[in-house]
């Protein structure tokens, strides 16, 4: 049913769906935007973390008499006491304070902290080892479909492969961390974050535990946080670092900043898990796909975590036979944390790859392959669509070849798809929109810009709503006392808070056509804002500009309230969507190196707000995608429990040159009537899968582990 | 690091011929990183080693020429150009993100060309002319390279942006038509997270080529 706060029709958009420039660009460009590692307060001091140095132990120890007398020493707290365990390299022990960066380096590397050291483990890739050292639990199995003995039965074809990839880290480039100044009853916390309207209680709730602080009223904590440097998915909560940070704050009566250090970053506040698995798929001699099996494993640190959904995307209960048993392995690594679409990136590689295989064994054209197949998914169409335009986006049929047919010469070029499926279910959003009698048009509310175009999305919406051009409306966000909004995580921001920043707009601008309606002797109904003017559809004379009609406030200032969701508030969002990705690369088959010649992206995406950050999520998606596939990965060392590579000099992230050429389509004016959909996970599922199936087209065997490392590729030519 | 060693890194291959190289991360390595050598590009340019009274360990009192204008400070020997910037004078454009002179968050412009300021002490950096991203725009106009970092949209978080658009600057001021070859070995010593090397290769390219 249609209501009021419905998105304008196609025809009547002004600004929805056309590119902009970020609204937040000048800022950043010009190195003015201020982030949480920015602030430098009156009297601050700097603080640092003690960590472990040990993979597993007991703390039977913590001297400070040294760190004490170290020059400009302020104050310490411990995070984690004696007889406390800890159970991997880089956990947080203390917090110290000092009045300058260096100084408190020298005071935390005087903290002597003794350990008796418990057994450690770290390897998640041989299952059969962690097994051997009781590091593995069984966290899922589960059999779907027809019968499974019958559908392996049926198979003309079957693959029997090793896939996998390891954990890789955030690497968000401003760390985690933030300025806490405490002073009276009122704390403000400048913090990294993805959640500005969840810091409040969860700081408040860490302090509480305090005895020497005693309760702390979540009201007290203002988190303020117009920028942020990357997430990721890693920002979530106020974290050890954050509570000690206030508690030094309270202590010293200054002002603290408390920054992680590169390597802390790298090893403890940020890691997607692990997956490996080995996958039988089979299917019929004219490619219908019949049965999927999975045994895989994977870490997420010592707890754990959720196992990939697999088969993925492909897993229709009622025509596919499906068995997925999934392993635990307990390691003494950082925690995971959710990473730009929490399993799904390995899910992809888990199902994809070993598909392709499937669709080589089986001499098929893997796009043929991969559409016949498209009725095993949620939404056929969808991707039967985009399959088509990204194989014209990449060439496929002009460059694919059947696998390994890659002619003379070292260098070998292939083609490789995959697809991929994200929810992304709009957050609740509260809203609040001011108009000025000065004509005078704010959004406010306690959501955060990670870079994704927040403050872009909602002056759209909002001058959209108000016939106004995007530099008219201020928007106020990163401020935990503005309205609430959800936390940033699981593409979920843009349509929360899109939705509730069209309601209200739209209730603000109805009140303000009450008052000018009056005054232009017509009804509020009859008025049209457009083009900077409201005015009368009935009769033209009837016009005022939106100075004018907002002088007509006198000295009032009009608020609009919305909220997402609104069961009244009309059709605005939606969740679920499809995507597809084809990768074309190179492989030098003498030094193992691949090379991106060509990433094409094709998504679903609902009604598309701001296309040219759109885009921009895809193209960043693929990257980081890129990143995973080719170069990075945390690594550990068994004999020492720790991380080799927690700086950004052993751990590989792609440079301007590694990238190749990119080209996105976001899918418009088809299925704008769902609404607004998140698009911050979908495309940095893909791109691995892709690119480990472009390299099997080009070299003719399966490299079974990402990052595809020149070692990989040549071991797995060796082995063909 | 048996696992590590065997891994290459991106295919960063500066262009070694004279005055077109750009790449400071390559020069680094020839150097040993964390040496307190700075890095440049082009010409290396040696820390110098020469002449002065052994100073510190405490702070001392120096001068540095910041766009065009001197600040005095003080600072102890062992203070980083990126640190002396950030705290000292709280020029906090310039990012402090690998500290280990990898990523170009905290590229500024020494004596014309882009350096780690991470990996140059702040004593070294008395008698140069530097340039961080504070300087090189007006309340009015922004650099050729920012705006066209905005007009490409070539930033997302903006954490990594300064030190890109100075690595963007040095480009465009040394090559009045480089190359998209020429652009990315250029900007070959910057790691972006978000990913946004499409707009800035654009960005880079269309600014240094107006």
């Amino acid at each position: 049913m249609a209501t009021k706060f419905d998105w304008p029709a196609a025809d009547d958009r002004s600004l929805i769906g056309k590119r902009h420039k970020r609204v937040d660009g000048p800022e950043k460009a010009r190195g003015a935007a201020k982030y949480s590692y920015d602030r430098n307060l009156d009297g601050m001091l700097h603080a640092r973390l003690v960590t472990s140095d040990v993979p597993h132990g007991r703390i039977i120890g913590i001297d400070t008499s040294n760190a004490e007398k170290v020059p400009g020493y302020m104050g310490q707290v411990n995070i984690l006491n004696v007889g406390d365990e800890v159970q991997w390299v880089g956990a947080e022990i203390m917090a110290v304070c000092a009045d300058t960066e260096e100084h408190a380096r020298d005071v935390a590397a005087a903290t002597a902290v003794h350990f008796e050291r418990l057994p450690h483990w770290v390897k998640d890739e041989d299952v059969e080892k962690a097994g051997e050292a009781n590091r593995v639990t069984p966290a899922k199995d589960d059999t779907k479909g027809p019968d499974l003995e019958e559908a392996w039965n049926s198979a003309d074809a079957t693959v029997d492969g090793y896939y996998g990839l390891g954990v890789i880290a955030h690497c968000c480039l401003e760390p985690h961390g933030q300025v806490v100044d405490w002073t009276g009853d009122e704390i403000t916390v400048y913090a990294s974050t993805q959640a500005v309207a969840r810091i409040p209680a969860d700081l408040a709730r860490g302090l509480s535990r305090d005895e020497s602080i005693g309760t702390v009223n979540a009201d007290q904590v203002h988190v303020i946080t117009p920028y942020m440097g990357g997430g990721f998915g890693s920002k979530f909560n106020i974290d050890t670092w954050g509570i000690a940070c206030a508690q030094l704050s309270k202590k010293t009566g200054k002002p603290i900043k408390l920054m992680l250090d590169r390597d802390e970053e790298q090893m403890v506040a940020g890691g997607r898990p692990s997956d490996y698995g080995k996958i039988k798929v089979g299917a019929k001699k004219d490619g219908t796909l019949v049965a999927y099996e999975a045994e895989t494993w994977s870490t997420g640190g010592v707890a754990g975590r959720g196992s990939p959904p697999v088969p993925y995307v492909y897993n229709n209960e009622e025509r596919l036979a499906q068995k997925a048993r999934h392993l635990n392995v307990s390691t003494n690594i950082g925690p995971a944390r959710a990473w730009r679409a929490p399993n799904h990136p390995q899910a992809a590689v888990l199902t994809m790859c070993p598909m392709e295989d499937l669709a080589a064994k089986l001499e098929m054209d893997p796009v043929e392959f991969f559409k016949k197949n498209a009725d095993l998914t949620a939404r056929p169409e969808v991707y039967r669509y985009e399959i088509d335009k990204c194989a014209e986006m990449i060439g496929w049929k002009e460059k694919w070849h059947q696998r390994g047919d890659s002619g003379p010469g070292p260098v070998k070029r292939g083609l490789g798809l995959s697809m991929h499926t994200w929810g992304g279910r709009p957050h609740d959003s509260t809203c609040e929109v001011r108009i000025e009698p000065d004509g005078g048009v704010s959004v406010n509310m306690a959501s955060q810009d990670l870079g994704v175009g927040t403050y872009t999305t909602l002056s759209v919406v909002a001058a959209e709503t108000l016939g106004l051009q995007i530099p008219d409306i201020k928007v106020n966000i990163g401020s935990s006392r503005l309205p609430i909004s959800g936390a940033s995580g699981g593409s979920t921001t843009v349509g929360g808070t899109s939705a509730s920043t069209r309601r209200a707009t739209v209730n603000a601008l109805e009140e303000l056509k009450g008052v000018v309606a009056e005054a232009l002797e017509t009804e509020a109904e009859d008025l049209v804002a457009k083009d900077g003017k409201l005015f009368s559809k009935s009769d033209s004379s009837k016009s005022l500009t939106w100075k004018e009609a907002c002088r007509k406030l006198g000295n009032r200032t009009i608020t609009g309230q919305g909220k997402q969701p609104d069961r009244e508030g009309g059709k605005l969002n939606d969740s679920g969507v499809g995507g597809v990705q084809m990768a074309d690369v190179s492989v030098d088959v003498e030094t193992g190196i691949v090379t991106i010649n060509k990433l094409a992206a094709v998504q679903d995406v609902g009604l598309v707000l701001c296309l040219e950050q759109c885009e921009s999520q895809v193209y960043g998606a693929v990257i980081q995608g890129i990143a995973w596939a080719l170069y990075e990965e945390s690594v550990y060392d068994q004999a020492t429990g720790k991380m080799l590579n927690p700086d950004m000099e052993f751990y590989k992230l792609p440079g301007a040159a590694d990238i190749g050429e990119l080209e996105v389509h976001m899918v418009q004016n088809k299925y704008d009537d769902r609404g607004v959909i998140g698009i911050g996970e979908p495309p940095a599922i893909s791109p691995g899968a892709a690119i480990s199936n472009a390299v099997a087209n080009a070299i003719g065997v399966r490299v079974p582990t990402l990052p595809l490392t020149p070692d990989r590729v040549l071991a797995a030519l060796a082995d063909a | 690091m048996s696992s590590n060693n065997s891994k290459e890194g991106p295919a960063c291959v500066p262009d070694s011929k004279p005055g077109k190289g750009f790449s400071r991360r390559i020069f680094l390595e020839g150097v040993g990183i964390g040496a307190g050598a700075v890095g440049t590009i082009g010409t290396a340019v040696p820390a110098r080693a020469d002449a002065h009274e052994p100073v510190g360990p405490g702070p001392v009192p120096i001068t540095l020429n910041i766009n065009g204008e001197s600040h005095s400070l003080e600072v102890e020997p062992r203070v980083t150009l990126i640190d002396a910037l950030r705290n000292s004078l709280d020029m906090t454009g310039a990012k402090k993100v690998c500290d280990r002179a990898t990523c170009g968050a905290c590229t500024v412009i020494v004596d014309g060309s882009p350096v780690y300021s991470c990996t140059m002490l702040a004593i070294e950096a008395q008698g140069r002319r530097i340039e961080t991203i504070e300087g090189i725009s007006t309340e009015d106009s922004m650099h050729p390279v920012q705006a066209q970092f905005v007009d490409k949209d070539a930033q997302q978080c903006g954490f990594c942006t300064p030190g890109l658009v100075m690595a963007g600057k040095a480009i465009a001021d040394s090559s009045a038509r480089p190359s998209m070859d020429d652009v990315e070995a250029g900007l070959c010593g910057n790691i972006c997270r978000c990913g946004t090397y499409v707009g800035v290769r654009k960005a880079v390219y269309e600014a240094a080529r107006a």
